[in-house]
């Protein structure tokens, strides 16, 4: 039992150090830059696009693709190893996760080798962003419930209908989007998948605000937009198939909550005068603080079980599946515990003013879309139950009912 | 990034597992809850003979060798078993003890018995519910002479000595090893929730002592010896809260309600499901704490607090949720769900509860360098 790299890992580590070291500036430990180089500031994207074509230059964009894809044809433990050490750096981050980790291993699983020339080098370069058109207001967590019709006209697809919770749409070249094509079998029969230009006419895109204040994701609408029949994945009636693939990718790409950890409310804790002396003398504080910690090191060092198994060459474990589902209801309670700690004043925004440069507070804001996204929390336990644990899938009462006869709420 | 057992230790688990199973540990634990017998004398007569008390004493103390990650695993396997055994009494508590404080005649004179299973060793620290933690510790120790009533001593009814925490001359806590078959010693067998596994009081009055370890180093040496002891007990706790798991698991699928098994039920469902994310979460957790263990490395204090908080709290969470999820039929004495109930219970509270070690962390924390701890990473949405 080690934590050491192997010798060609070692190798591997020390390349990606010395471009790091030589292209990027190292994170202040412990500081909110991840935030500030987010996605909202100005200038963000270009200097992302800059960042990913100079990775892909020296070949640390898509590590363990084949080169077929245009990728370095290495192995997924170098990805991770990448990831660990660009982690310490103050890198632009958020425009390429999805097109990168589950649109483009989608088209190239799917598609023809001429569109996998075509695509995968640019998406990997950082030249042409994607986004994933599969949320409607009607199918989210029930995604196959989705009402987007695709309708055959000669050799095209006459699309109409309404996406949600698209990210990034409103920079993004193009997406892969799932619709239904024939209303009159059971739901998951019915779909098609293709993918498409975002400047395709017909397209409109409306950006969704969040509780957060932000507008990350978009509502996106489609009226009589035309697609070849070359741009679609899989076969008619087979979108659901393509999809699990998305799905699949998606659960490996979603990684763990951003956001204040358990440093940032110890020190918190740490550096606070609460009515009857410091925060962290407090036996409750403590025994909070305890949980976390424990929490924070368990998933600490499921990473590294699974890490010990790509670095075999083998594929992760089920215990790969809870980093999401733990992390960010963890994120959520720091957040609302680091308020509670400040009292009356918790409630307070300003950066300058704040604690953690107003960490807790903005965390609390965006915690909730967390627990939501990539898999909700629910839809997490209904995977580790049926997947791992090897439970019975639910009883269904839209299964061998055709779509167009399901009963539909109001919402 | 090797964060996992050897081939050679993993296949000893698999033959630990085959045995137990083989045995039936868990019928036998059944039947010495429902007997007088505080343990299984048979099955600890063959666990002795395989070497497994002394898989992590030296060879040279009669021992296996193996180290302590060969105890770990055996832990595992005996904690999800829920053998009836003395094992962690002997092998935590006073073989550990004996390796961490002992001269080196008493590390002769003990360990290679231990070894061979053919003494029982325990640890005699607690004094009754009006003195939790040592500060209200009254035994003593005069000329040599140990006085006063420890209770409950786990393996106290069967072990022929005790690793004795008492007062010395200048009232500071010292170890001491007393001869539990000695004149000055009578003990008596106590009721405690898991009767599967025996408890004792003991009244020692003059009872003859020995000093292990300096004197007044008491409350040190118990210190490393409850860090080095958590790691192991929470390997089985780990292996009892995989065992809970798998038992719910096994009544969700054959258990029909409503027309169908009550494991697609999502109240079911997701239940199982986080008793699933917190035994992963403690298993994660245990091994770095045996990574730290084997190493002696100076994490082991931190380690060992978090290894203890995830696996009481993991096993304990398992086994409530395993009756819950067997409804009306888990409550029964017929069913075995209260073993892994009881067990629970008697584990978490066997080197002082999840509160104690949960402020002991935070403690520990306190004096590390904050930058070495895991904190904000990303970027937010």
């Amino acid at each position: 039992m080690d934590f050491d790299d192997t010798p060609e890992e070692a190798a591997f580590r020390a390349r990606v150090k010395d471009f790091l070291a030589a292209n990027a500036e190292r994170r202040a430990p412990g500081s909110a830059e991840g935030y500030r180089t987010g996605q909202s500031a100005p200038g963000a994207l270009e200097r992302a696009k800059d960042w990913q074509a100079r990775k892909y230059a020296v070949g640390f964009a898509g590590i363990a693709w084949p080169k077929e894809w245009g990728g370095r044809g290495g192995s997924a433990i170098e990805q991770v190893i990448y990831n660990q050490e660009e982690a310490h750096y103050a890198v632009p981050r958020g425009f390429f996760e999805i097109g990168l980790g589950m649109c483009i291993p989608t088209l190239c699983t799917w598609g023809t080798a001429e569109q996998r020339r075509r695509f995968a080098p640019p998406a990997l370069e950082g030249k042409e962003i994607w986004c994933q058109l599969f949320s409607e207001p009607a199918g989210g967590s029930d995604l196959a419930g989705l009402r987007t019709r695709a309708e055959k006209s000669g050799e095209e697809w006459i699309i109409n209908g309404q996406k949600i919770w698209t990210s990034g749409a409103h920079y993004s070249d193009y997406g892969i989007l799932v619709a239904r094509s024939d209303p009159t079998v059971p739901k998951h029969k019915g779909l098609t998948f293709f993918f498409l230009a975002m400047d395709s006419p017909g397209i409109d895109i409306r950006p969704i605000k969040q509780i957060s204040g932000h507008s990350h994701f978009n509502e996106v609408f489609f009226t009589d937009v035309r697609i070849p029949d070359s741009q679609r994945l899989g076969a008619v009636g087979a979108g659901w198939q393509v999809a699990l693939t998305t799905l699949m990718n998606e659960r490996l790409a979603v990684g763990e909550a951003p956001g204040p950890n358990f440093r940032e409310v110890f020190e918190l804790a740490r550096g606070l005068e609460l009515e009857d002396g410091p925060a962290i003398r407090n036996a409750a504080v403590r025994d909070q603080l305890a949980q976390w910690y424990v929490k924070t090191q368990g998933l600490k060092y499921t990473k590294f079980r699974t890490m010990t198994r790509l670095s075999r060459g083998e594929t992760p474990g089920p215990e790969a599946s809870i980093g999401k589902l733990v992390s960010a209801s963890k994120l959520q309670e720091i957040a609302a515990f680091g308020m509670d700690l400040l009292e009356m004043a918790g409630i307070m925004t300003d950066p300058e003013a704040m604690p953690a440069q107003a960490l807790f507070q903005q965390a609390l804001l965006y915690s909730p879309a967390l627990r939501i996204a990539g898999g909700s929390d629910e839809i997490l336990r209904n995977i580790i139950a049926e997947r791992v644990l090897g439970l019975p899938a639910d009883l269904r009462a839209d299964k061998d009912v055709p779509f167009n006869r399901l009963p539909a709420g109001k919402r | 990034m090797n964060f996992d057992f050897s081939d050679e230790l993993k296949q000893l688990r698999e033959e630990a597992r085959r045995f137990l199973t083989e045995r039936n540990a868990l019928a036998q634990a059944r039947r010495v809850l429902e007997s007088d017998a505080g343990h299984d004398a048979a099955l600890w007569r063959e666990i002795a003979q395989m070497g497994w008390i002394g898989a992590a004493i030296p060879e040279a103390y009669g021992g296996a060798g193996l180290g302590h990650l060969g105890l770990c695993v055996l832990g595992e396997e005996l904690g999800g078993s829920l053998a009836p055994v003395p094992f962690s009494s002997s092998a935590y508590l006073a073989a550990e003890a004996i390796m961490l404080a002992g001269s080196a005649a008493q590390k002769e004179r003990y360990l290679p018995r231990l070894a061979q299973g053919e003494a029982i060793g325990t640890l005699a620290l607690a004094e009754g519910p009006r003195a939790p933690g040592l500060g209200r510790l009254a035994a003593a120790v005069a000329r040599e002479r140990l006085s006063g009533t420890k209770e409950p001593v786990p393996d106290g009814d069967v072990a022929d000595f005790a690793v004795a925490v008492a007062r010395g001359a200048d009232r500071r806590l010292g170890l001491f090893i007393v001869d539990l078959r000695a004149p000055g010693v009578a003990r008596e067998r106590i009721a405690t929730i898991d009767p599967s596994r025996g408890h004792a009081r003991l009244v020692f009055s003059d009872a003859a002592v020995e000093p292990l370890g300096a004197a007044g180093e008491g409350e040190h040496l118990i210190e490393r010896l409850f860090d080095r002891a958590a790691v192991l007990f929470a390997f089985e706790q780990l292996g009892g809260a995989q065992a809970a798991l798998d038992m719910a698991k096994g009544y969700a699928l054959e258990r029909y309600a409503f027309g169908r098994p009550i494991g697609s039920f999502q109240a079911i469902k997701h239940k199982l499901a986080d008793v699933y994310v917190a035994t992963e979460l403690a298993r994660s957790n245990a091994y770095y704490g045996a990574w730290a263990l084997s190493q002696n490395a100076p994490e082991l204090p931190l380690a060992a607090a978090t290894a203890r908080v995830a696996a009481g709290d993991a096993f304990y969470l398992a086994a409530k949720e395993n009756i819950q999820t067997h409804g009306g039929m888990g409550y029964t004495w017929a069913f075995d769900c209260h073993l892994y109930y009881r067990r629970a219970k008697l584990l978490a509270l066997a080197l002082g509860s999840t509160r104690v070690w949960k402020d002991r962390l935070i403690t520990r924390l306190e004096a590390r360098n904050i930058a070495t701890l895991d904190g904000a990473a990303g970027v937010a949405p």
